[in-house]
């Protein structure tokens, strides 16, 4: 599904990730986790085509992304839904119109998806604030919108980074509850965290593979969770 | 030709969701409007000017070129016989329609904005002029001159060409002026939109980043933008059009003949329609700088 072969990836300033290796099968769970600046948010982006690496292959879907155009790329995230911490929603559209920006842009009627939209917005609990816009939102209904957003094309592939960094323990729950769900329906999820106890929490409930880099490449972390 | 009519009626065609897409900005939404209005309202004056200065190049060229003097300067007690021999010469020559000597009355009023009216022609060694109006076949100048010559001694005929040539040059380098006014009001519009579309985009740069994360296209981005300026074009033009025609219509008219470049100064008959033209080409001109413009952008922010 996405697949990451000798991964290396340098910014201007250094190598950032070097000679990663990492497969998501479909319907997997992971965790991604490491300190902050260890290039958690960088490998999320290299998954979804966001970034290209310096060295090695990413594979998405079973296409090397180095033979895909722009187009090409925005076509293939629509089965790849991605909830980032800061959310990145479109200040001026509603929390519905954010939600279904996904259908807008590839030409599906959002309004022929009422009932599809009813249901997402009834199951991350935002119904009621529907015609809010984003800046009258609170940090865990931002994300609860976003994830929405990224389900809302019934992606393969869910990658969510830091979606708990902003939010209160009983919210970060509630997040977590609905990403397991996600992958109970056959979805790969990948979490970038480095709250480790929403790892342990998820592990109670799901066979959920962590990840961790540490010195620029990427090892399974075991038993210390 | 074919798949860019449908990409354009595709990128024109309404689509409310899209439309939200990008918010309504101020300054950009605002310098479309006035730059594309301003520059019609300056296309339709450029257009009077060229039609109008066309028409003139054309009626000198065809006026003067059709009509030629004779001008018989011959002592007092020849002039008379003089003017009957040329008068018979242009009876028998071809491409001569009709020619006729000027009466005193008229030899006086051609004379009074410098002499005044009261003239006594008698007093004065004043030639006799003889007017030439010529067929469609056009007379041979030369051929009469050597005729002429050779049996009105005192005759000098005047085709006009001397002083016809640099009026219809000046006329014709009028119009090309006025096209030219056209063209570079068109690449103005483009270099207006440009820079707009160019701010808008680079203001949006966030909102180009999220709708790619959610999977949109560059095309799709691109039409976002494109239907919004090109839309504002074609208004901004249609309401400088409207005004600058208004304008036009409300312009003086009449007047005598040496005042006629300025009270002629409009459009004539089908001319009118012209100006209708104004709009569309703004838009069009507005849909290729926004596209070049989003295209350059988008290339820029992968």
């Amino acid at each position: 599904m996405i697949e990451l072969e000798n991964v290396a990836y340098s910014y201007s300033g250094g190598e950032l990730l070097s000679d990663i290796s990492l497969k998501l099968a479909p319907g997997s769970f992971h965790f991604l986790t490491g300190p902050s600046g260890s290039g958690k948010t960088t490998l999320m982006k290299l998954c979804y085509g966001a970034l290209l690496p310096t060295a090695g292959h990413v594979r998405l879907f079973d296409t090397d992304v180095r033979a895909l155009t722009r187009d090409d790329v925005a076509l293939l995230r629509r089965r790849v839904g991605v909830v980032h911490q800061d959310c990145q929603f479109l200040d001026h559209l509603s929390v519905t119109e954010n939600i279904a920006l996904p259908l807008n842009v590839s030409g599906r009627n959002a309004e022929a998806a009422g009932e599809d939209l009813d249901d997402l917005m009834h199951w991350v609990g935002l119904t009621e604030r529907a015609n809010a816009l984003p800046a009258e939102l609170s940090g865990g209904e931002r994300q609860r919108a976003a994830l929405a957003r990224a389900v809302i094309m019934s992606p393969d592939v869910v990658l969510a980074d830091e979606p708990t960094g902003n939010v209160d323990w009983e919210m970060s729950q509630r997040l977590l509850r609905l990403l397991i769900e996600l992958n109970r329906m056959g979805k790969t999820v990948l979490i970038a965290t480095h709250d480790l106890s929403l790892i342990r929490a998820t592990k109670a409930h799901v066979q959920a593979r962590v990840l961790r880099i540490a010195n620029r490449r990427i090892q399974l972390a075991g038993a210390d969770l | 030709m074919k798949s860019f009519i449908k990409y354009l009626r595709r990128t024109l065609q309404s689509d409310a969701q899209a439309d939200r897409v990008v918010p309504p900005s101020g300054f950009t939404a605002q310098l479309t409007l006035f730059a594309a209005g301003a520059m019609a309202f300056l296309a339709v004056f450029s257009l009077a000017l060229s039609l109008a200065a066309g028409r003139l190049a054309e009626r000198w060229g065809d006026e003067l070129a059709r009509s030629a003097t004779i001008r018989i300067a011959a002592p007092a007690d020849q002039q008379q016989a003089q003017t009957e021999a040329a008068l018979r010469i242009l009876e028998t020559t071809r491409g001569v329609a009709q020619s006729r000597a000027l009466t005193d009355e008229e030899q006086s009023a051609l004379l009074a904005p410098w002499f005044g009216s009261g003239l006594a022609l008698d007093a004065l060694p004043v030639p006799r002029l003889i007017e030439v109006i010529e067929t469609s076949e056009r007379m041979d100048a030369a051929g009469l001159r050597l005729r002429l010559a050779a049996e009105v001694p005192g005759a000098v005929l005047d085709d006009h060409s001397r002083w016809r040539a640099p009026l219809v040059k000046a006329a014709s380098r009028l119009r090309m002026l006025g096209w030219a006014s056209i063209i570079l009001i068109g690449a103005v519009t483009a270099a207006m939109v440009t820079l707009a579309a160019n701010a808008a985009l680079a203001a949006n740069a966030q909102l180009i980043a999220v709708l790619r994360l959610v999977g949109a296209t560059d095309d799709y981005i691109a039409h976002a933008f494109i239907r919004r300026f090109t839309l504002r074009a074609l208004i901004g033009a249609a309401v400088g059009m409207v005004v600058g025609m208004v304008a036009v219509l409300v312009m003086p008219r009449g007047g005598d003949e040496t005042a006629s470049f300025l009270t002629g100064l409009g459009f004539q008959g089908s001319h009118w329609l012209l100006p209708l033209l104004i709009p569309p080409l703004a838009a069009a001109v507005a849909f290729v700088a926004t596209r070049v413009a989003a295209r350059r952008t988008l290339e820029g922010l992968s």
